[in-house]
């Protein structure tokens, strides 16, 4: 069932392979990279631009993009084979994906951090580990612009790319019952922010008072794959202030 | 025209054809365990197939209807009684104004669901009535019923209101009836004990040692009391692989089993994260996600490895099938 297909920008062919009877995953290559996860972007704009019979949706992924669809419309109610007519279809999409914006284009979103104290309980312990003040632990992980990788596990859960590795620490042997949304944690070389209250074994840093997922909203997710964060410390005067606009 | 929750049983639940859409936002589907046996009970009481019903778990709720409605009760038989008579599943029953539903044990399958003509009235969020219990959205309140809660069932539709006049009169005889007919036996199969779940290899097949890949195809697997509806924890055989190699996480889907670890199993299921890290040995086909849904805490299980065309063969016969019902319903009773 796996097939490869003609890449639409370098030489490495992309991976087809169906997901059960219901969902295809396109897979370009094989490591996380910032060009891999602009091509995975830009087939993604294109199928939003030109969707397939019986096309659903999709979810990006580090180096995949899985598509689901309904087989019933996508065969032509029951006429063609479904599998066939999709990867057909996409086989087409991608000879036809043109080139994305540059990513400087992308605005940085901002997402104001009060770091340790209550909101941070694990500072000391990752200062501790990592043999860093806190002020540099602080300072190394405002410090870089990171990339949304893809967003998943909870509801605008991002996977960030671009922290420190200096920072990176293991998880909590024993997971926390509950951690606050809005946490900011690490856990080995990722960083992330907590966006439901959920049981979790991440370091926690610090807090930000920025709601990650508002299921009120059109857009539920405040971030989304390809997007450009950064880091902002802000005292916790500003985190109550905020927290009041938030709501 | 509502219905009142006088008992609300161990996980009663608003489902609807689920949150669509919004997978790369990291929201997940919801919808029903049992799609099927949703869309059935749907098309039974002249909705369309998708609207919003209740998933009723194990232990039945007690429900008194305070006005008439069509009601139509697929999937498990959990020992339904409407005013004391025993109910019969899969067919459309008309009921007055005062009757109540109750539940005993539960004989087959462990989700039933409860469709009323014209639905349920609650808000849809992010596009769906759903019940997505982690995030508390969807359904009533973003949570599970509760004892004095009031549904908002706004009633029949015009086409249902006809059938309810059919089959009762308005002031007198039962207080209830159910219509002699019935749908297509195999669009309603009863819950197996013991089914064998097709199956096609997943992606990461190829990492599992070849013992265990036999052993994923041949042995029997119990549903342990730790799965809920993201997913059901198996147990024994445990399942190894070749060699430790991290997996970047990737999106994942209903039916999808993946194996962390320890070993030990795990099908995703209604509920399931968007994305994983675990290596996944195989995807449930959808045409057995109805069977899937119906093992109880505690049951067993066993999969068959079938070809994706088999899978797709499968998929078409049921679509086609509803379809037909659908269409029957509509000629000879929800015109």
């Amino acid at each position: 069932m796996d097939q490869l297909l003609p890449s639409p920008f370098g030489p490495t062919p992309v991976q087809l392979y169906p997901l059960g009877d219901a969902a295809v995953v396109l897979q370009f290559g094989e490591g996380i990279s910032e060009a891999t996860h602009r091509t995975i972007q830009a087939v993604a704009a294109c199928l939003d631009a030109h969707p397939f019979p019986g096309f659903l949706e999709y979810v990006p992924a580090f180096t995949t993009l899985t598509v689901y669809y309904n087989p019933w419309v996508a065969s032509q109610a029951g006429q063609q084979d479904p599998y066939h007519c999709v990867s057909e279809s996409l086989r087409q999409l991608l000879q036809q994906v043109p080139e994305l914006p540059a990513p400087d284009a992308v605005p940085v979103v901002e997402i104001p951090v009060c770091y340790g104290g209550a909101f941070g309980p694990d500072l000391d312990l990752l200062s501790r580990y990592t043999g860093l003040a806190a002020e540099e632990v602080i300072r190394l992980h405002t410090e870089p612009e990171y990339l949304v990788y893809m967003i998943g596990f909870a509801p605008g859960f991002p996977y960030l790319g671009g922290m420190n590795e200096r920072l990176t620490a293991p998880r909590k042997t024993q997971p926390r019952p509950l951690v606050p949304a809005g946490s900011v944690g690490i856990a080995g070389r990722q960083t992330g922010i907590y966006s439901l209250p959920t049981p979790g074994g991440w370091q926690l840093i610090g807090r930000t008072p920025r709601r990650l997922f508002t299921p009120e909203a059109a857009s539920p997710s405040l971030l989304r794959a390809g997007q450009r964060l950064r880091f902002v410390p802000i005292s916790e005067a500003e985190y109550q202030h905020l927290q009041e606009h938030e709501l | 025209m509502s219905c009142s929750v006088l008992r609300p049983g161990l996980l009663t639940t608003i489902q609807d054809g689920g949150r669509r859409g919004y997978r790369q936002a990291g929201v997940i589907v919801s919808g029903p365990m049992d799609a099927l046996a949703l869309r059935v009970a749907n098309l039974l009481v002249g909705n369309s197939p998708e609207v919003a019903g209740l998933e009723i778990t194990l232990l039945g709720p007690t429900l008194r209807f305070e006005a008439d409605h069509l009601l139509a009760l697929t999937g498990a038989d959990l020992s339904a009684t409407l005013d004391g008579e025993s109910l019969p599943l899969n067919r459309p029953v008309a009921v007055r104004r005062g009757s109540e539903l109750a539940f005993g044990p539960a004989r087959t399958g462990c989700r039933a669901y409860l469709a009323f003509s014209g639905g349920l009235a609650v808000p849809a969020v992010l596009g769906s009535q759903s019940t997505y219990l982690r995030a508390g959205i969807g359904g009533l309140e973003g949570r599970a019923l509760r004892a004095g809660d009031v549904l908002p069932a706004p009633g029949p539709t015009p086409a249902g209101q006809r059938l309810h006049q059919l089959l009762l009169r308005p002031q007198s005889g039962p207080r209830w009836v159910a219509t002699s007919w019935f749908p297509e036996p195999a669009l309603t199969p009863l819950p197996t004990a013991e089914p064998v779940i097709r199956v096609l290899r997943g992606p990461e097949y190829d990492l599992f040692t070849v013992v265990s890949q036999r052993a994923f195809w041949e042995e029997e697997f119990t549903v342990t009391p730790q799965s809920d509806r993201m997913g059901y924890r198996l147990a024994e055989p445990e399942l190894q692989r070749r060699a430790e190699q991290e997996i970047l996480s990737s999106a994942v889907t209903f039916g999808t089993v993946q194996v962390p670890a320890s070993g030990a199993p795990i099908v995703l299921l209604a509920d399931h994260q968007t994305t994983g890290g675990y290596p996944r040995i195989g995807q449930v086909i959808t045409a057995d996600f109805s069977r899937l849904a119906q093992v109880p805490p505690g049951g067993r299980l066993r999969f068959q490895e079938v070809s994706l065309a088999e899978a797709h063969y499968w998929y078409l016969h049921q679509e086609k099938t509803l379809q037909q019902l659908q269409r029957g319903l509509a000629l000879f009773h929800y015109r």
